[in-house]
């Protein structure tokens, strides 16, 4: 994502933003007519696949009246809008169909793993916040010293390397050679099933259950995927921040506060800080939702039992309704993030009230 | 000598004579603006050895990349005629790696040649004819632009097959709504512009602005972009691979190499750990070329 780009965004918005009830009818409307285009394309994609959907039903050995029978109650000899309207109604009721992997319903698949995911990302986007945020700032502050160009590099080295690969190289080292953290997996074999689960994210049941040995495990597992995530999402939170920052810097009344004789602290803190914040959270929201991406890669590295690897497993046998089922939530949940930094957009800035 | 400085005079001339003259003088300056960025520069510099290596891999590469000798299976770095040791079938990794380039570059301009393409015809027509039209595109642009770009690739190659060719095709499938965006903006600025009224006085038709006069305005910013973007195309076609869902094993793709080498992370570091490095380096490359492009060409940009 470049940054222009989400200048643009960002501007787009504020000019978007400034009838509020009109703006929110038609941004529901819009967010709606994406999320009908989404499942028109993951439909559009389960009907262009190679693979026969009634076969994986019911299987070779079926005789032809079976198969046919199939055939008419899948809806297979209506036309392909008529198709697109019961798989519609189907998804609105909750029904993502079965699972052929797992023999459960999507559904059900999608919302046992996600805590997994969210709960991955969750602390990966704080690293990439509390580190991000500070060092774009920093850097910003100091253009052209031996701190901006060591920030840079560092975000650059984040934008150039292939998460999955990093990955591993940090498993090699500091689980292979150093022994620091805990290997694939949410837990040790030990420790499984041990707590109740409650909200689906290991670090709060165990704390729930004042269980600290399991949540000192469950930390030492999580510790690095999220922070390879956690980088990935730094560089770009790292790099916006200092172009938000040079950008505010730049203009005439940080000059007229200096020409005051405000102190320098002051003005960032007060003055700059508050005007970048704003935009801020649209890049925290976008790059939270660029995180879900990352995770599909680092899921299948670390063997996390998340969203990421649920899709990828269901890729690697062909079970077409998790993969669309997936890719959906992932897709809904992208537009959410989006829609609700639009809103917190309008909360932090007075301007757009 | 003399030849030279009227050389000069000519590309750095305020006031060029002819069209041509005033084109390639400022591609001059743009060479000179670049020249004094180093970062940018030594972006140019991973990129050419990119393209001289895969150029002349069959000269350079001490091995053939595909022939395999189990007795010197997972042999390790600087080993005798293996300079970056072997794989699991005893496959030179060196060699491989210089095959592999081959292919990342292939990928990166095979979807050069389709994504930036389709995006700026979706954007001129929804920005020039305007009214429903530009809904419609700009609601399906937003549509794709809902899905995170790799899982979009994914459930594209899990329904048409993998394979370089189809992941190429997912590629740009996920790639052009940004290029529409942008070729959209900047038709909206063009088209209230005063030569297009004059164009359209003469009574040219609107395909003969569109084409003539609304995509050369809009190839620069696109250049920018898709050099910017070059790196996440590269990344992201090294996930394919790393899926298994890319290039097919034997092919010597990056990504590919990489799955291969994650059996053995733990005890032969090298199969995995080459194959990154040459991806992240190729990414930098193109990530400090287009930061070195945005500077020169939009100067007004942030700087970063």
């Amino acid at each position: 994502m470049s940054e222009t780009r989400t200048i643009q965004w960002t501007q787009r918005r504020k000019a978007l933003l400034h009838s509020p009830i009109t703006t929110s009818i038609s941004k529901l409307l819009r967010v709606s007519v994406t999320l009908l285009g989404l499942l028109l394309i993951t439909f559009l994609i389960g009907r262009v696949m190679p693979i026969d959907p009634v076969l994986a039903v019911v299987g070779e050995q079926a005789s032809k009246e079976t198969y046919e029978q199939t055939y008419i109650d899948m809806g297979l000899d209506k036309p392909v809008i008529v198709q697109f309207y019961y798989y519609l109604s189907d998804v609105l009721q909750g029904n993502f169909g079965a699972s052929l992997l797992t023999a459960r319903p999507v559904l059900d698949d999608l919302l046992r793993v996600f805590p997994a995911t969210l709960e991955l990302s969750t602390i990966a986007i704080a690293i990439g916040v509390l580190l991000g945020v500070p060092l774009g700032i920093v850097s910003a502050i100091k253009p052209g010293t031996w701190i901006d160009v060591t920030v840079r590099i560092i975000a650059l080295m984040g934008y150039s390397a292939p998460i999955f690969w990093l990955g591993m190289i940090g498993l090699l080292v500091f689980y292979g050679e150093l022994g620091w953290v805990g290997g694939p997996g949410r837990l040790d074999i030990v420790y499984m099933d041990t707590i109740p689960n409650v909200t689906g994210a290991i670090l709060v049941d165990s704390l729930l259950a004042r269980d600290t040995a399991t949540f000192k495990n469950a930390l030492a597992h999580i510790i690095l995927p999220a922070s390879v995530l956690g980088y990935y999402s730094l560089a770009y939170i790292c790099r916006m921040t200092r172009s938000f920052m040079l950008n505010e810097l730049n203009s005439e009344y940080v000059l007229t506060a200096r020409a005051k004789g405000v102190r320098e602290t002051t003005i960032i803190r007060r003055h700059v800080f508050r005007n970048i914040r704003v935009p801020l959270v649209t890049v925290i929201a976008l790059s939270y939702g660029n995180l879900l991406e990352g995770a599909v890669l680092t899921e299948f590295v670390f063997s996390w039992p998340g969203i990421g690897s649920y899709i990828t497993t269901a890729l690697l046998s062909a079970d077409m309704n998790a993969v669309l089922g997936g890719t959906f939530l992932v897709g809904a949940v992208f537009i959410l993030l989006n829609l609700s930094s639009d809103f917190l957009y309008r909360y932090l800035d007075p301007r757009t009230r | 000598m003399a030849t030279v400085y009227e050389l000069l005079d000519w590309l750095q001339s305020d006031q060029p004579s002819s069209r041509t003259q005033a084109r390639v003088s400022a591609a001059y300056k743009l060479c000179i603006l670049l020249g004094k960025n180093r970062l940018a520069m030594f972006g140019i510099l991973i990129i050419a050895c990119l393209v001289l290596i895969s150029c002349f891999a069959p000269v350079i590469a001490p091995m053939d990349p595909y022939s395999q000798n189990l007795q010197a299976r997972l042999s390790p770095p600087l080993t005798e005629g293996h300079l970056l040791g072997t794989d699991s079938l005893g496959r030179d990794i060196l060699s491989r790696l210089i095959y592999g380039s081959r292919i990342t570059l292939l990928v990166v301009a095979l979807v050069i040649a389709i994504a930036p393409v389709f995006g700026l015809l979706i954007g001129t027509v929804a920005g020039y004819v305007g009214g429903w039209v530009d809904s419609f595109l700009m609601g399906l642009t937003d549509i794709f632009l809902a899905f995170p770009r790799l899982v979009l690739a994914l459930a594209f190659v899990a329904a048409v097959g993998a394979g370089i060719e189809n992941a190429v095709l997912a590629i740009s499938l996920t790639a052009w709504p940004p290029y529409a965006r942008i070729a959209r903006a900047e038709t909206l600025t063009i088209r209230s512009s005063e030569f297009i009224a004059a164009i359209k006085l003469q009574g040219a038709r609107p395909l003969r602005i569109v084409v003539l006069h609304v995509w050369p305005l809009c190839i620069s910013s696109l250049i920018v972009r898709v050099t910017l973007d070059m790196a996440g195309i590269i990344l992201t076609a090294a996930g394919l691979g790393f899926l298994g869902l890319g290039a097919q094993p034997p092919s010597p793709e990056w990504g590919a190499m990489i799955s291969e080498g994650r059996r053995f992370i733990l005890d032969s570091w090298w199969v995995a750990t080459f194959p990154g490095l040459a991806i992240f380096f190729v990414s930098l490359g193109f990530n400090l070329l287009g930061d070195g492009l945005r500077d020169v060409i939009d100067p007004k940009a942030h700087k970063s």
